[in-house]
């Protein structure tokens, strides 16, 4: 009588989320031979595609393993990290317009970055550190509001506090460039949002923390889910709330801080993956995790091809285009009338 | 399904406190095994966080609750969280939650990190939303359901827990009557089948006619405790109420019925 349908239940959901995993999975690899097939490198489609046969001219290898190779795994590790980071914002925060880039978190971070940039860092480990540091004081303040009697309930208030403290941590920013010239230059260049012509050791330097980042979402996503159902809820399923929001936060910062250190405060990332992953996965933020790790890399980097190919022979700073893309998404997101509950 | 395991639960002396005021002093509280004990008082008389304190939602400041003779607070969550489910007020669910996900969070004291749905778990959930009879509406999302039959969603969700103990706050609050009743028959079913059941309850009728056991409050005190056609009298309904009323005795259940409210004593002489 009764489990037959209790199991249909079950069965059906997980096998149309791995479909969507697997489609996500198919346009990622095509934004991947983009990546590698278009732009950065006065190279062609074609000789590029010889060059990672094996074949093609030498400059064709060179470009392809030296400038766009590097590039595109910088891409992926980029938006994975903001993708996740995104997501478990949100649904700490229950606020679908939780992102890291809006809410003072990547700020923070670049804040930080171009405070050790001033006082002349520039060794990628420290670079790495210290943008996660600054990306752990902006998640501090942002959860700090949320814990404020009736700002955590209404997320355009959420965003508004966000925008302020960005806003603040900007203008130090920009007077920290009138500080030193040189300093300015490149923190200039590094607070646009770019994935050029990084170097793979800032990637290696930072793989470290996007391991613990991931490793810590694996643990809490569970207790996380239960979360969604109200505080007193999941201590009755025997969560320790406190426990669960430290450890996110610890997560976030850690993602943000190295999606920072590698390609500069990027906002909108963190929007819009989770925005688009929520779609197909519905409420159950594991499921929307789940698919945040395949649309994440492939929005960074799809937008990431686009900076190349607008404006091309020359670039657009990738910052720009995901702010391009990103605005319209939230002003999407704030007209629909109402907001999703999360 | 018969449990075969039981639990107790009792406040012993605590004291609870939000911030540094105290909402209840001294409580001492045991649920009799098996029975729907009811909390009831006037607004603001600490009910909600007298189960809240038992149920470990709460710290209190001094004294100690009781699982099974253990210090509650003392034990991992996760072991209180098998033997005692909580249904609070202030639930909140994310839009287009189904009634099957919902009941399957009710088995997350039961899973590990590596250990996922099991048989036992699909057991539990089916005999949940059976006892709960949410079967036909599984695949519905919460959001578009009716006050009641939420409401049985999420009692559904707390059976999943297989727990001996449920506590539950204001279970009927938001329900009009006929919700109201589709709920309370659902909990003494709960009872019948062998779980130690507590709620608070803002409607004295109702506590009278659906607890085997009633817990009196007022002014973060218990002032009387006891089965409600023992204990509930026009004398401590004018306690806690400030009304005046005349009691009648339920000619279908023997339970106490409430009849002539009225807040001056000068009515009362008139309908003599």
């Amino acid at each position: 009588m009764v489990p037959n349908r209790a199991v249909a239940s079950r069965a059906s959901f997980p096998s149309r989320l791995l479909t969507t995993w697997l489609v996500a999975g198919f346009l990622l690899s095509l934004v991947v031979m983009a990546s590698l097939l278009y732009g950065a490198g006065p190279v062609s489609p074609g000789d590029a595609f010889a060059a990672l046969l094996g074949n093609g001219p030498d400059n064709a290898h060179f470009v392809v393993s030296e400038l766009r190779g590097p590039r595109t795994m910088i891409g992926l590790v980029t938006g994975l990290a903001l993708g996740l980071a995104g997501a478990l914002l949100q649904s700490m925060t229950r606020n679908p317009l939780a992102e890291p880039g809006l809410l003072g978190v990547s700020a923070g971070s670049g804040f930080a970055v171009a405070l050790a940039i001033l006082f002349g860092a520039s060794n990628a480990t420290l670079t790495t550190f210290v943008a996660q540091l600054g990306a752990l004081a902006g998640c501090a303040l942002v959860i700090a509001a949320t814990r404020v009697q009736g700002l955590g309930n209404d997320p355009v208030r959420l965003i508004l506090a966000g925008a302020t403290l960005s806003g603040l941590l900007l203008a130090l920013t920009s007077m920290l460039m009138l500080m030193d010239q040189r300093a300015a230059d490149e923190i200039r260049f590094w607070i646009t949002g770019s994935i050029a012509g990084k170097p793979l050791t800032l990637l290696s330097s930072t793989l470290p923390a996007i391991a613990v980042g991931l490793l810590i979402i694996a643990m809490v996503a569970r207790p996380l889910a239960a979360m969604a159902l109200g505080e007193k809820a999941a201590v009755g399923l025997g969560h320790h709330p406190g426990r669960i929001r430290f450890l996110i936060t610890l997560s976030v910062a850690l993602l943000v801080g190295s999606a920072t250190a590698l390609a500069g405060p990027l906002i909108f990332v963190g929007l819009v993956v989770p925005f688009i992953a929520r779609a197909f996965a519905g409420p159950d933020i594991r499921k929307t995790l789940w698919l945040c790790l395949p649309i994440g890399p492939a929005v960074v980097l799809g937008a990431d091809v686009l900076s190349r190919l607008i404006a091309a022979p020359s670039e657009l700073p990738l910052g720009v285009v995901t702010a391009l893309i990103g605005a319209p998404v939230l002003l999407a997101i704030v007209r629909a009338g109402r907001m999703p509950s999360l | 399904m018969n449990l075969t395991e039981t639990a107790t639960l009792a406040a012993d002396n605590i004291t609870l406190a939000h911030r540094k005021f105290t909402v209840a002093k001294n409580l001492s509280v045991t649920l009799p095994p098996g029975k729907v004990t009811a909390i009831v008082g006037p607004n603001g008389c600490g009910k909600s966080t007298l189960l809240n304190g038992l149920a470990r939602i709460h710290a209190p400041d001094t004294g100690t609750v009781l699982l099974d003779g253990k210090d509650i607070h003392v034990l991992p969550s996760k072991e209180v969280a098998r033997k005692l489910a909580l249904l609070p007020q202030d639930n909140t669910a994310p839009e287009g939650l189904t009634v099957a996900d919902l009941v399957r969070f009710g088995r997350q004291p039961h899973q590990g990190w590596m250990k996922q749905w099991s048989r036992k778990d699909q057991q539990a959930f089916d005999h949940a939303v059976t006892a709960a009879d949410v079967i036909e509406l599984q695949d519905r999302a919460l959001d578009t359901l009716s006050g009641g039959q939420r409401q049985r969603a999420w009692i559904a969700m707390a059976v999943a827990q297989e727990t001996p103990l449920l506590l539950l706050d204001e279970p009927t609050s938001a329900l009009d009557l006929g919700h109201q009743i589709e709920v309370f028959e659902l909990i003494r079913q709960l009872a019948a089948q062998g779980k130690t059941v507590a709620m608070v309850v803002h409607d004295l009728a109702s506590a009278c006619r659906y607890a085997d056991h009633m817990v009196a409050m007022k002014a973060g005190k218990v002032i009387m405790e006891g089965p409600p056609g023992e204990i509930v009298s026009p004398e401590l309904v004018h306690t806690l109420y400030g009304v005046h009323c005349d009691l009648l005795e339920d000619p279908a259940t023997g339970s106490p019925l409430l009849v002539n409210m009225r807040r001056e004593r000068s009515d009362h002489a008139r309908c003599q």
